[in-house]
Formats: structure tokens, C-alpha cells, sequence
């Protein structure tokens, strides 16, 4: 039974339904996978007693004829969603051993769907970052490694536990965020399928908040039908989140094998950044063929602001995090470090309890809404960032969807690229101008690079048409026939 | 616009944070290297935009004025640092 944890979700979901395994047998399997990759340090906490009770609940219901949607499917959580009476750190240490008396609405819809939690997935603290090694509780390794080279490399952020622990069999698929690329970029980086959907499409009730007006939950997983399994259960509209949208949530995995015939697909000029690998550059031509090969016109287009996207993201982001994050004065919950006074008390316990890229990501967001400068900087990025979504509206009466490269680069070395928070930050200038736009997006692995490294495309949609994306992303992965994955190491 | 010691530690102070007294010219620099690269958004024309706070242009929905919650005094106390008899326990605010 050692090879249960290789189904894809689909199949996995075909073999519980066939009775060729049970759903205990199929989360024993994950469980004995996760145990045995310490390594990559992808799971904060597993929940084996729960995932097995989970699992019997799940045999049972199926037995009675009452299975749903993703019974008995084995699933990781990202540790910035609220398990009930399972801790919830964000990858900080301020929160401590916080454990909510709630459950956030996504992660409550896939267990109303018969899912099965396995553990919570480790995280750039708060969400902030592109490697993962922001997280608290230490870096998350990739699977993935360079041809004959042991040097361990990034699985990217922030959602990296999730990419990770997908890429390395660990779980059926993931959930995750994305804030300005958290989705996307892991996915190109460890060779699964992330994507992040219309801004309001799942409810962000229960996500620990970053910035609220970008914040985007979806799946992680490793063919882009099971992101579309997982994206139905995860969607849908909740009262208890004000900008959750009332939309019907279609059958995503009947569009991945939709006809594209006829359709136009933009190419945005501005995404040829300097100093690109010529191999993504390749890559990215590939996915064209591909796509005209399945009948679409490719039209070139302009995003004229796209070089602002990446600054206004590092005025709008920090400033929303500078005030979601107030919240943690160690009163209420979470870790309180005792100082003189209350000032005192407040400042070393937030001093203390953040790390480096969240402290100087709040010094930013305080900085940049201090009084004196709240014009000529955050007005002025929610101007820009206004102009990014005119050119997308312009952009989209011209073509279905946007065929882009999802990263400007592969995975990289752990410890490669921390000395410059700048550096780092460009990591996510292909991902971030859907999160200021709202719109979806999809990353498919589509190749392998020299090094042997997976590199992915990204599909950018209109918004709510996450079905084109889902279109769009099943043609690159049937043309790629992207079939490797990580020899394991660990 | 340029950032030293001095503002750093303002800010810092605003936000509540607790920064080294070491970290502060360190922090001046890589605050100032943000804020150089994010200061060519003054670029852009912006005449005649409003700024966009969220991308949704729907109204916020308001709900029905009920209670739907309450008497969970215990599961709100359950991850505090400190509490008493029903409260949170804080360092005294007034003197």
C-alpha cells in the first residue's frame, strides 16, 4: 500500500469510490509519508489521531451510500487557517500555542465535503515572503533538487509547506494564499498546480489576515483537474466574510477539457523583463505553440503599468498588515512578554514576537500612513493600483485570457537570496498584478529547466471566468505532458 | 524622502514595536531602500483616478440586526495570557 500517496486527487477520489482501498488505508499511507520526511520540514503539526478518525468516518459514511464530494481525500492545511482545537501559529511565534475555538469557513467547507485533515502546513511568517524562510519554525526544504547537486533549495513562499508537501506526496493536494503570488510562485517552484482565484471567490473568514484587500485562499495540487476539485469545495459565498462574492460556483473540472478553439490569448509585452533565463523565455514561447496548436489566436498586448505593480503592492500590503497586525498586543491571546509598563509591555511583546520581515514590513505600512505621507504614498499606490486594473479592462476586450511565465526564475539555494529584501521581492512580479486586479490565476508546471528544475506558466483570466483559467491550464498540461517528479532524498 | 535613527524610532514607537537600539541605523538603510524604489510610482499619471481601495465594486452588504452568537465567554477567555474571574488580566493603562 506504500504507493496510495502517488494517486492524483481525482484518482484517489476513483479508487474509495471503486472500494479498492479505504479511506484509513489511503490516510495511514500519508501519514507514513509525512513521518519519513522530516527533512523538509513542511508540516508544522500533524493530527494523526484526527486524520484517522477522519478517515474511519469517511469508510463509514461511503459504506452507508452517503459519500460527498472529497470523501476520504487527505488534505494539508496551511497554518495560517483556523482549525478548531487544532493550534494555529501563522508561522510566528507571537500567536504561541493559539488555538481557535473556530474553524475558518474554507477549511470547514472541504470537512463538510468528507475531507480528511492531516496536519498544518508550515508558512513565511504571516504570509510574507517568497522563500519560506520567514517562518518561525524554520525554512521548508523543496523536494526538488538540481541534477547531482545536494544543495537544498527554497520550495518559494509563502505558501512553500503546501507546495512542498504536495510536490512530495504528502498530501492530496493543499490549501494555501496568495497575497501578491503565495500560490503561484511555490507551485512553479516544486512542479504542481497552484491557483489563486477572484479575489471574494472563498471566503476569507477564519484566514489569519495579511492584507485584507488582496488576500486570496486556493488550492495546491498536482494536476490541474484536482485544483479544480478542491477550488469547488473550497469557493462559495459566507456572510461572515463583507467581500465574499455571491456567485455560483461552477463545475471547475468540467472545464479543463474544454474545446479552446477560437479563443485569444494575450501575451503582455511588459512581462519580457531584463535578465530573464533565456530558458523561461523558451518555455513561455512553447506555451504559445501549444495553445495555437489547440486553435487559439495569440495576440500580443500591453499592461503599460505593470512595472508600478510590485511598488504600489509594497505600499498597499504593508500598510493593510500594519493594521490587520495591531491586533497582536498579547492581551487577548497569543504570546504576552511582560515589560515596565504597558507601552513597555506592548512593545517587547511585539519586538519579540515578530520576525524581521514582519517587523520591517509593519515599520513600512506605519511609515507609509503616518501622517504627512498618506497621500503622496498610499493615495497615491491605490491610484496606480487603479490603473493596473484599467489596463487588464482594456486588455481583456481584446483577448479570453493572458499567457505569462508564473516566476522570473526556478528555485534557488536556501540562503541564496536573503540578503536583499528588494531581491527577494521581485520574485512575485509576474504574480502580483492579479491581486491588485483581483482576478485569477493559474500556475502549471510545464517543463524542467537544465538544472533539471521545474518552471511553470501562468494563465491569467478574467474576473470570476476562473474556468477559462482552469480551460487554458488543462491544454499546457496535456501539451507539456509534465510527468516528472522529485527523486526522494530525504 | 529619507528616513534616519531618529524617524525610525518614531515609527517604530508608533507601531508599538521594540527595536534595538543597534538595529536602528541598519533599519534606516533598508527602509530607505523600499522606500527609494517605491517613490517611482510618483511617476505615473494619476490626474483625474480615484484611489481603489478594494476591487470589488459592489456596496458592503450589511445583515440582519439579531444576535447570533454570545454566551462563549470561556472559548474567547481560552487563549489568553493571562485572565480572572471572567477577564482578561492587563498591565494597569491609568495611573
Amino acid at each position: 500500500m506504500s504507493s496510495l500517496n502517488n494517486f492524483s486527487l481525482a484518482n484517489a477520489l476513483k479508487g474509495l469510490e471503486n472500494k479498492d482501498f479505504s479511506a484509513r488505508e489511503l490516510t495511514q499511507a500519508h501519514l507514513d509519508a509525512i513521518a519519513s520526511a522530516d527533512t523538509l520540514n513542511a508540516y508544522l503539526l500533524t493530527t494523526s489521531e484526527q486524520a484517522l478518525a477522519m478517515a474511519d468516518a469517511s469508510d463509514a459514511r461511503r459504506a452507508n451510500g452517503e459519500a460527498k464530494a472529497l470523501d476520504g481525500a487527505p488534505l494539508g492545511i496551511k497554518d495560517l487557517f483556523c482549525t478548531k482545537g487544532t493550534r494555529t501559529t501563522a508561522g510566528s511565534k507571537i500567536l504561541g500555542d493559539f488555538t481557535p475555538p473556530y474553524e475558518s469557513t474554507v477549511s470547514g467547507n472541504l470537512w463538510a465535503d468528507g475531507a480528511v485533515m492531516l496536519g498544518k502546513l508550515n508558512m513565511d511568517e504571516f504570509a510574507m515572503g517568497s522563500s519560506n524562510e520567514n517562518s518561525a519554525f524554520g525554512p521548508v526544504v523543496n523536494p526538488w533538487r538540481a541534477d547531482g547537486v545536494d544543495e537544498k533549495l527554497v520550495p518559494g513562499g509563502s505558501s512553500g509547506g503546501s507546495a512542498a508537501a504536495v510536490a512530495a506526496r504528502l498530501c492530496l493536494g493543499a490549501t494555501a494564499t496568495d497575497t501578491g503570488g503565495s500560490i503561484r510562485q511555490p507551485a512553479s517552484f516544486t512542479g504542481t498546480v497552484g491557483v489563486k482565484p477572484t479575489y471574494g471567490r472563498c471566503s476569507r473568514w477564519g484566514i489569519v489576515a495579511f492584507a485584507s484587500s488582496l488576500d486570496q485562499a486556493g488550492p495546491i495540487t498536482r494536476t490541474v483537474e484536482d485544483a479544480a476539485i478542491l477550488l469547488r469545495s473550497m469557493a462559495g459565498h459566507d456572510p461572515k466574510d463583507s467581500t465574499s462574492l455571491k456567485a455560483e460556483v461552477p463545475d471547475f473540472a468540467a472545464a479543463c477539457t474544454r474545446s479552446l478553439k477560437g479563443m485569444r490569448i494575450g501575451v503582455p509585452k511588459e512581462y519580457r523583463v531584463d535578465g530573464m533565463p533565456q530558458e523561461i523565455e523558451k518555455l513561455w514561447a512553447d506555451g504559445m505553440d501549444w495553445l495555437r496548436s489547440e486553435g487559439c489566436e495569440m495576440v500580443d498586448v500591453s499592461l503599460p503599468h505593470t512595472k508600478y505593480a510590485l511598488p504600489a503592492y509594497y505600499i498597499i500590503a504593508p500598510a493593510e498588515a500594519s493594521s490587520n497586525l495591531a491586533r497582536y498586543d498579547g492581551m487577548r491571546y497569543g504570546v504576552r512578554v511582560d515589560g515596565a509598563d504597558l507601552t513597555e509591555t506592548y512593545e517587547k511583546t511585539r519586538g519579540e514576537g515578530f520576525g524581521e520581515e514582519v517587523r520591517r514590513r509593519i515599520m513600512i505600512g506605519t511609515y507609509v500612513l503616518s501622517a504627512g505621507f498618506y497621500d503622496a504614498y498610499y493615495i497615491q499606490a491605490q491610484k496606480v493600483r487603479a490603473r493596473i486594473a484599467e489596463d487588464f479592462k482594456a486588455v481583456f476586450s481584446k483577448c479570453d485570457a493572458l499567457l505569462t511565465p508564473t516566476a522570473p526564475s526556478a528555485a534557488f539555494g536556501i540562503g541564496a537570496r536573503n540578503n536583499d529584501p528588494l531581491q527577494m521581492y521581485l520574485n512575485d512580479i509576474f504574480t502580483v498584478t492579479a491581486n491588485l486586479a483581483g482576478l485569477p490565476g493559474i500556475s502549471v508546471p510545464a517543463a524542467l529547466d537544465g538544472a533539471g528544475l521545474p518552471l511553470g506558466l501562468q494563465v491569467i483570466g478574467k474576473a470570476l471566468d476562473e474556468e477559462t483559467c482552469f480551460a487554458v491550464g488543462g491544454a499546457l498540461e496535456r501539451a507539456a505532458g509534465f510527468d516528472a517528479k522529485p527523486d526522494k532524498w530525504w | 524622502m529619507s528616513v534616519d535613527a531618529k524617524i525610525v524610532r518614531k515609527i517604530a514607537h508608533l507601531a508599538r514595536l521594540g527595536i534595538a537600539e543597534e538595529r536602528l541605523n541598519p533599519l534606516a538603510d533598508e527602509l530607505n531602500g523600499i522606500l527609494h524604489w517605491i517613490e517611482q510610482l510618483g511617476e505615473v499619471d494619476v490626474e483625474g483616478v480615484a484611489p481603489m481601495a478594494s476591487v470589488e465594486d459592489v456596496p458592503t452588504p450589511t445583515r440582519e440586526d439579531v444576535i447570533n452568537d454570545g454566551n462563549i465567554s470561556e472559548a474567547v477567555l481560552a487563549n489568553a495570557p493571562k485572565t480572572e474571574a471572567g477577564f482578561f488580566v492587563m498591565p494597569k493603562a491609568v495611573e
